[in-house]
């Protein structure tokens, strides 16, 4: 269609009660596009502005968002433009997930061996990984993938 | 979004007022509102969340202490000063006989010259469908609203109070507020302080919070460090005794078999205690759980380690 009509490729959204912070719920959208197609390199997002005045929130929410996907080379900006897709992400082997997966497992079973429930489970889990987010010296990047 | 200072936007140093002899509205209320943040005021009705903000505007003299805008004592009023603030009183009162178009002259004949952008005004104004020639008083509830916070905008506030105000407005409208106060943030680099006391809907909008109670400050602090540093531990039914094993416990709720704790830990405390299952919190736990908190056992607002954490 039109020039103008090409520009909102992307929109967010907000999930007030998943407990996921909203920076990393928008991170985890941008990488969820990537992976699933409908964001690819040269797409622009919407600024800043764009999103704040849309889901009626924090625009640093939504800087600090961009500036971990920026931090994880998935965004670049360009100055005066706006925030560019660049990069992809990267495909995790398929051996690792196997493997992720059979440790994870055998965590479960002993979390649950030790009484654990399912809420406690994931609120261990959610605790976890925010404060390993948390640790400025993680080496970990931090992205969250597999907590939505 | 140059900065020229690097001063709090705001910065209360034990500031007091008291009305007549004996009530005091805001007492020794000691905070520094960060540059380019949006903050929330929270607090029960009469906590002293509007008697602060207008101590900010310069609109009354406090009984004691001092409140600096940008650097500058609040009571200084002069016409620069003034024109850096953008206030949106409760219930956003319009001239209602005044036409929007009205009103907009007003503005432009109040502020100093050149100091009230009125287009900005109107663009933002025909992007919400809101006709110039109306008379305010016609305006439902939330244009009235927005009225007010275009009138505000246009000044180009680099600090900008609220008070109360999404509380009368319903669901629709308040979104709509607050998508145009975001975007407008976004767009200028605006510092805002919002009152309220509907919890619910400040976790999105707001970075930073100061919770007010009995014109004291209650917590005071970045909202993501508050977060991080408060968790709910839930246990088995605990008694005194094993209550006092948990440090920093906040507020303790039992159960037929069950106590829940709210605490708040610390980097020399850990997060994680035998027992005690922890879970992370939300911010309306966090303000309703020092809301409730007894008088006696409240710390020092200076001496309140959220106060004095500085963002790294």
């Amino acid at each position: 269609m039109t020039e103008e009509g090409e520009r909102a490729v992307f929109e967010f959204r907000l999930d007030n009660r998943s407990g996921v912070p909203p920076y990393l719920q928008l991170v985890q959208q941008v990488k969820q596009g990537l992976l699933l197609g409908y964001l690819q390199p040269g797409d622009q997002l919407p600024t800043v502005k764009e999103v704040a005045g849309t889901l009626a929130i924090n625009p640093n929410t939504v800087v600090k968002a961009y500036r971990q996907l920026e931090h994880e080379d998935l965004v670049v900006p360009r100055p005066g433009q706006g925030t560019f897709i660049q990069g992809s992400v990267t495909a995790v082997a398929p051996g690792a997930y196997a493997a992720l997966r059979r440790s994870l497992d055998r965590w479960l079973r002993g979390a649950y061996q030790a009484g654990l429930d399912e809420q406690a489970i994931s609120a261990l889990f959610t605790i976890a990984l925010h404060e390993l987010h948390a640790e400025p010296a993680a080496g970990a990047p931090a992205g969250g993938e597999g907590v939505a | 979004m140059s900065t020229v200072t690097t001063a709090p936007a705001l910065e209360a140093e034990r500031l007091g007022k008291r009305y007549g002899r004996r009530v005091w509205a805001l007492r020794d209320c000691t905070l520094q509102l960060p540059q380019g943040r949006v903050t929330a005021l929270v607090g029960p009705n009469g906590a002293g969340k509007t008697t602060l903000l207008q101590l900010a505007i310069g609109l009354m003299a406090p009984t004691g202490g001092t409140v600096r805008v940008f650097g500058e004592h609040a009571r200084a009023n002069t016409p620069q000063a003034l024109a850096r603030v953008g206030f949106v009183a409760q219930d956003h009162p319009l001239y209602k006989g005044f036409t929007v178009a009205d009103l907009l002259t007003m503005g432009q004949r109040l502020n100093l010259p050149g100091r009230f952008d009125r287009p900005l005004a109107e663009r933002r104004l025909a992007q919400l469908d809101i006709p110039l020639d109306r008379r305010a008083g016609r305006l439902s509830n939330g244009q009235q609203a927005q009225v007010a916070l275009a009138m505000a905008l246009a000044k180009r506030p680099r600090l900008l109070l609220l008070d109360e105000p999404v509380a009368s407005l319903d669901p629709l409208a308040r979104r709509e507020f607050m998508q145009v106060l975001m975007g407008a943030t976004a767009e200028d680099g605006l510092t805002v302080l919002l009152s309220s006391h509907v919890v619910a809907e400040l976790e999105r909008v707001c970075d930073h919070l100061v919770v007010l109670v009995a014109g004291r400050v209650r917590v005071a602090g970045d909202v993501e460090e508050l977060l991080a540093s408060h968790r709910l531990l839930v246990g088995p039914r605990a008694d005194q005794q094993a209550l006092r094993q948990v440090p920093g416990v906040l507020s303790v709720r039992h159960g037929d078999r069950q106590t829940s704790l709210l605490v708040r830990t610390s980097p020399d405390r850990p997060a994680t205690h035998p027992n005690w299952q922890a879970h992370p919190v939300n911010l309306e736990d966090l303000v309703l759980a020092y809301l409730q908190l007894p008088q006696p056992s409240l710390p020092q607002p200076s001496h309140d380690p959220a106060s004095m954490e500085v963002t790294a």
